[in-house]
């Protein structure tokens, strides 16, 4: 009899906890370990800040490595919807990732916010929006400056992988329509020790302008080599290389470099009536104030602005079901949709029914290099 | 293409080629002495680099710690070896601490060394010494017990170090890379040419080390010791020779090997806690060339790996990649005609 007690009562704190249960899950899938990890780490640290509750529910993020790998990140996502039954899914850092990601949550019909742009075709990306700028969206920003400074030719240097690839096939079309013309486009792979030879190539089809399209520190070893070949044209590089990291390993080679760049990293320099002044400053001083002085990061602030998106979202699919259920996942989604222009640290959002990037033109920053700091031409 | 550019090519080509050749010795020299395919040997070219990047913030580098966690793991792996073969506990405490002193030695003398500073060339020096005492205890803790296996065996195991020396690599010294200031930062032009003092050190190293090894190989008691696990392993044990003191010796030598490596290449580029395994598998690539048997030939063909290289970026640079390491199947395919079966495997 007191055994048969015991159990009704283990039977009713289970189901009693199991309502409880019901709290909003959210699956994280970052690149904590491989070659990835210099953009997944920064992204974790600030989730340690991510809301403890929204809209009153409760919110667990459960944050899953993949390694910079594309199978053990579709794993990691099968392994989210089937066993933790999650609402949304973040992910990946890494585009090639975050595409593997994409099919598992389409057919589990879960939102999936990826944190690298994922060149999957409009149709494919029913589920998927994207926190980060299009390439495009960065290469307008570039390419507009570099009409300002009369240039006329372009060399590319990029990655041999999909972030380079993308960029190229972002900024040739635009550069045509602006008249100009990429006249060179050679690669590297990260691993490289050496990128003389494409240095030298790229040198003596003198271009005006050079298009260095790589990472963080991996960013400054191809810049050094062009400025070692004697190259004294303009270099510009990508937001993926807008990092101290870039001018810590590039030291005075860099000097005078075109960097672009979403807004949040270079939060006190944006002009006041700039719309994401205000959350960029708090994105920084938050993200600073935990990892330390001068650590800001571009990836950093896609974390940061998923907290933004979701706080804006999780009210309006409530009104669709429960966290937990089809019709919340659902409700979700459709939240993303039609909640409209939305401010983030990294510019203004606005993802509709046809456009899942969201970002406008507007919203890439150029910098400059100037004493060893960036400067907002 | 014309001289002018073909000559900087086959410079540039030369200095990676003379970085290859020297993990190509090294991935030879410990296939030949134990059997090993040695996968991590690109791990002690990043940790070499690494440690003396860090060594220039003026912090301890992280290797420092991981010598010691891997050196009392190997000392209480021989402890209880000795313990169960000879039941007395002199000779135990004996052999383990023989295992534990150097690197107790090399991490004090780091850790005091570490936020004073030091000329660069010190703490040069002590990078290599924290990395070469890597060697010995790397082989006490995954290989020694597994000395009789097959080759296959122990290339397993190499990998599974390899992914656990990358990622401590990753704990250590973050996800972000670290270029070392030059060693000698002076240029010379010659016509259309700019040789840079880097490369000049680097070539000159490569000769003294495979100097070095000859001599080594060819005068000294241990080097033909050496030389006869190679040729015999038996008949060497047979005669005297220790099996498992000559694996420690080489794979000492083959951290040795890879902790210069990474300081020849630290200053030409950005080296990340995973940028070895690229490297020593063109070092690998070459010692394959050379059919993990002839130092001469791992030299020559990673000179060759390095000149094609930079001619494959030059002319193709999206397909580097593939160009160099499809290198390795006309080889393998000339070798497997041309291979004549013997009876001691061994």
């Amino acid at each position: 009899m007191k055994a048969v007690k015991t159990l009704i009562a283990v039977a009713v704190t289970a189901l009693a906890s199991t309502a409880a249960l019901a709290d909003i899950n959210v699956g994280v899938i970052l690149s904590l370990t491989g070659p990835g990890s210099g953009l997944g780490i920064p992204m974790q640290n600030q989730f340690k800040l991510f809301p403890q509750t929204i809209a009153g529910e409760k919110v667990n993020l459960i944050i899953l490595d993949d390694a910079s790998d594309p199978g053990k990140g579709a794993a990691n996502a099968r392994r989210l919807v089937t066993e933790d039954k999650v609402d949304l899914i973040i992910g990946s850092c890494l585009t090639p990732v975050a595409a593997a990601i994409t099919p598992v949550a389409t057919e589990a019909k879960t939102v999936q916010l990826a944190a690298s742009p994922v060149g999957v075709p409009p149709g494919a990306d029913q589920w998927m929006f994207r926190l980060p700028q299009g390439n495009d969206v960065m290469a307008h920003a570039m390419v507009e400056h570099m009409k300002k400074q009369g240039v006329k030719t372009i060399g590319f240097l990029g990655y041999t992988d999909a972030y380079g690839e993308l960029w190229l096939k972002a900024i040739t079309p635009l550069a045509e329509k602006a008249g100009m013309k990429v006249v060179a486009a050679e690669r590297f792979a990260r691993t490289d020790t050496s990128v003389t030879p494409q240095a030298l190539k790229l040198t003596a089809a003198n271009p005006d302008a050079m298009l260095v399209v790589a990472s963080g520190s991996g960013a400054a070893m191809p810049h050094k080599a062009i400025v070692e070949r004697g190259y004294k044209g303009k270099i510009y590089q990508t937001h993926a290389a807008a990092t101290p990291d870039l001018v810590r390993i590039g030291g005075k080679d860099v000097e005078g470099s075109f960097v672009v760049s979403g807004p949040a990293v270079i939060a006190e320099q944006l002009p006041d009536n700039h719309p994401s002044k205000k959350l960029a400053i708090d994105f920084v001083t938050q993200y600073e104030k935990l990892v330390g002085q001068g650590q800001r990061n571009q990836f950093a602030g896609h974390s940061y602005d998923a907290a933004i998106a979701l706080n804006k979202a999780v009210p309006i699919a409530l009104k669709k079901g429960k966290p937990g259920t089809p019709e919340f996942r659902a409700g979700l989604r459709d939240a993303f949709e039609t909640m409209g222009r939305t401010v983030f640290a990294h510019g203004v959002m606005n993802w509709t029914k046809d456009d899942h990037w969201g970002y406008t033109n507007e919203t890439g920053v150029m910098l400059k290099v100037v004493d060893g700091k960036f400067k907002v031409e | 293409m014309d001289f002018s550019i073909a000559s900087i090519l086959t410079l540039d080509g030369l200095t990676n080629g003379a970085v290859y050749a020297l993990l190509g010795l090294a991935i030879v020299l410990v296939f030949t002495v134990t059997r090993i395919i040695f996968i991590p040997q690109g791990e002690f070219v990043a940790y070499g680099a690494l440690t003396l990047a860090i060594f220039q913030t003026g912090k301890v580098p992280g290797t420092v710690w991981l010598l010691l966690l891997l050196a009392a793991v190997a000392a209480l792996m021989e402890l209880v070896q000795v313990w169960r073969t000879q039941r007395r506990a002199l000779p135990a405490f004996k052999a383990a601490a023989r295992l534990v002193v150097l690197p107790v030695l090399v991490s004090v003398l780091a850790i005091w060394a570490a936020p004073q500073l030091l000329p660069l060339w010190v703490q040069a020096v002590l990078s290599v010494a924290v990395v070469t005492v890597y060697g010995p205890l790397v082989y006490r803790v995954a290989y020694q017990s597994l000395e009789s296996s097959t080759p296959l065996v122990l290339l397993i195991v190499s990998v599974g170090v390899h992914f656990a020396l990358t990622g401590l690599g990753l704990l250590f010294f973050g996800a972000e890379g670290f270029r070392n200031p030059a060693f000698w930062d002076t240029r010379f032009t010659i016509g259309p040419v700019m040789l840079s003092g880097q490369a000049i050190i680097t070539f000159a190293a490569t000769v003294a080390l495979i100097v070095l090894l000859w001599l080594y190989f060819e005068r000294s008691l241990r080097g033909k010791a050496l030389r006869a696990i190679a040729v015999n392993r038996t008949g060497a044990r047979l005669m005297g020779i220790s099996s498992q003191a000559s694996g420690q010796l080489t794979l000492t030598m083959a951290a040795f090997i890879g902790a210069l490596s990474g300081l020849l290449i630290g200053p030409t580029t950005t080296v990340f806690f995973d940028s070895g395994f690229l490297i020593g598998l063109k070092g690998f690539v070459a010692a394959v060339a050379a059919g993990l048997a002839s130092y001469p030939g791992a030299l020559i063909a990673a000179l060759g790996v390095g000149v094609i290289e930079a001619f494959g970026s030059f002319w193709a640079s999206a397909f580097k990649e593939v160009i160099v390491f499809t290198l390795i199947l006309p080889v393998l395919l000339l070798r497997s005609l041309s291979s004549k079966h013997s009876d001691e495997d061994h």
